[in-house]
């Protein structure tokens, strides 16, 4: 639901007069200028940010079953979140790592952090700050979560990580021997996880952690990736991907839905249902533009067929 | 034998990866896991030639003037300073003579840069290398206020490496991504047209996966928009990234054993 209305109805109205009178153009002919277009996108996309729209959301089911699968573990069980992004992706593929590392932390989940991206480390420091040091400040390193780092070799990697993890990651990013590091004790490779999030939209991404990793071990795989990959991920859902968040519009689902279900965070820092603001705005524009690019070419058209 | 080697190589190795997924023994997993080790080193080392094929390409812009060369010298002050930034954090509060090291450790890497493309005065820059160089191994020497951490995170906590990447790197990296919607709807606006049948299916498809997406709609269009988006998603989108995937994957068998056997040979430079 819209809880900004003023913002809205402002925003909306700017931009219909806008679009209107592009229509009416369109049907006398005239092609739109590009820098219009952009124009009308930068609008889009900077006044429902300074508005402040947000909107509450439904989950999916592709969502939904990564928010039933982690709130089914029991506490203690481990969870591997792999950081396989940069910062290109972040504002999409950011507040998905976030709002999956508040809920795994909430529900006193314990988390091994790696990175397949060298820039993954720098986005990992990120979710860090944001979340753990922030709101989980009692929470204890090489207890309750651990930080491998990034290691290079892409899906070399995941092919040592899946048989012998001490292999790949003899210490964490702090040279605490793996012997020493009281949450992996016990995991010997990936097989000993009891679930792999892997935040991403590249390569490697989630697709090689299903690969080379989820489906070869049968650990339950999910994923949160930039929308534009989303599709491609359809074909492994839900056999070998147990569930996915694709683009923005999907972290704001999961940001919704643990909000809603666990109102001891309802003060939480929520940047995907904030971005879905502008999102759908410059959709709207998008869609518009489409209808008067139509309506041009059937005016163009049928006066062509005339003349 | 500098093409048969590879060629040799490529076949036995190519074919042993293929078997050993077949034989679950204890001795073909000890071998699969050893080159697999390899792999790993041999990906390090292409990070390293990575890092010096930037530098060279750079330095030979710079030394060619060829167009925009003045933006060589920002990637190389990028590159270095990220380096030298990630393996150097404060041992306390004070930062010491932390600024005066990272700058002569530039001018040093600035003063290399110059010798190797300057036309003349190498000697002069040779030299001022050398002095910076030397300036910057007596502080780093004996300014306890900031060490060296080649093993350990403290580097990437360093507050410069940080506030570079946060500061620099990710808004530069969003701003690049986020033009895409500027693009993305100049390009719906002059190609999503209902020119014909397949066109129309396409363009009919592609709006109501983003009315989908869409709040506003979802009080007036009810649960039947999502149902049909979903519907979209997941038998004609699935159907389709189905065949492209499998598509794909006979493509790679069909690459590999073209490589196996020595009928593509791009890998080795030469067709």
């Amino acid at each position: 639901m819209v809880h900004n209305n003023v913002g809205v109805i402002i925003t909306l109205l700017v931009i219909a007069g806008g679009l209107v009178w592009l229509l009416v153009r369109s049907f006398r002919g005239k092609e739109i200028d590009r820098r219009v277009i952009f124009l009308f996108i930068m609008v889009s996309v900077a006044a429902p940010l300074l508005a402040t729209i947000t909107f509450k959301f439904t989950a999916t089911p592709i969502v939904e079953a990564l928010y039933d699968k982690i709130e089914a573990l029991p506490e203690g069980s481990t969870v591997l979140l792999s950081f396989d992004f940069d910062p290109a992706m972040a504002p999409e593929v950011q507040p998905m790592a976030n709002v999956v590392t508040r809920h795994c932390l909430e529900k006193n989940i314990k988390i091994v952090f790696m990175c397949l991206w060298a820039t993954g480390q720098g986005q990992l420091e990120i979710t860090l700050d944001q979340v753990l040091r922030r709101d989980f400040a009692h929470k204890i390193d090489g207890v309750d979560y651990v930080n491998m780092g990034y290691k290079a070799g892409n899906e070399g990697v995941l092919n040592v990580i899946v048989t012998d993890f001490e292999k790949m990651f003899p210490t964490d990013v702090n040279t605490t021997p793996y012997g020493d590091i009281e949450i992996l004790q016990g995991v010997n490779s990936c097989k000993d996880m009891d679930l792999i999030v892997s935040f991403g939209g590249g390569r490697p991404g989630i697709k090689e952690w299903i690969l080379f990793v989820g489906d070869p071990t049968g650990v339950p795989s999910a994923g949160g990736v930039a929308a534009v990959v989303a599709p491609q991920l359809y074909p492994y859902y839900p056999r070998q991907l147990m569930g996915l968040l694709g683009g923005i519009k999907g972290a704001a689902e999961y940001e919704s839905h643990f909000r809603e279900r666990h109102p001891n965070h309802a003060d939480m820092d929520t940047p995907a249902i904030i971005m879905m603001g502008p999102q759908t705005i410059a959709h709207i524009v998008i869609i518009a533009f489409i209808i008067i690019g139509n309506v041009l070419f059937f005016m163009n058209r049928r006066r062509g067929a005339r003349s | 034998m500098k093409r048969q080697i590879p060629l040799a190589l490529v076949f036995v190795f190519g074919l042993f990866m293929i078997f050993q997924y077949f034989v679950p023994h204890e001795k073909s997993e000890w071998v699969y896991e050893f080159l697999l080790d390899w792999i790993l080193v041999i990906g390090i080392f292409a990070l390293a030639l990575g890092i010096w094929s930037l530098y060279k390409v750079s330095v030979d812009k710079i030394r060619a003037r060829k167009e925009n060369w003045a933006y060589s010298y920002v990637t190389l002050f990028g590159l270095f300073v990220m380096i030298l930034f990630g393996f150097t954090a404060p041992n306390g509060e004070s930062w010491g003579l932390y600024a005066v090291f990272v700058t002569t450790a530039i001018l040093t890497i600035l003063m290399i840069i110059q010798t190797m493309v300057a036309k003349s005065q190498k000697g002069l820059y040779l030299g001022l290398a050398g002095l910076f160089l030397a300036a910057s191994v007596v502080i780093a020497i004996f300014d306890g206020a900031w060490s060296f951490h080649f093993y350990t995170a403290e580097g990437l906590q360093n507050y410069w490496f940080r506030a570079f990447f946060d500061h620099i790197l990710i808004p530069i990296l969003s701003t690049m991504f986020s033009l895409l919607a500027f693009f993305i709807a100049s390009a719906a606006y002059r190609a999503f047209r209902a020119r014909n049948l397949l066109a129309s299916l396409l363009l009919i498809s592609a709006l109501i996966v983003m009315l989908r997406f869409n709040p506003y709609l979802q009080p007036i269009m009810g649960d039947y928009m999502a149902k049909t988006s979903n519907w979209l998603m997941n038998v004609p989108n699935l159907a389709a990234q189905r065949a492209i995937v499998i598509g794909i994957g006979l493509g790679i068998v069909a690459t590999a054993l073209k490589v196996i056997l020595g009928i593509e040979r791009g890998y080795m430079g030469k067709g």
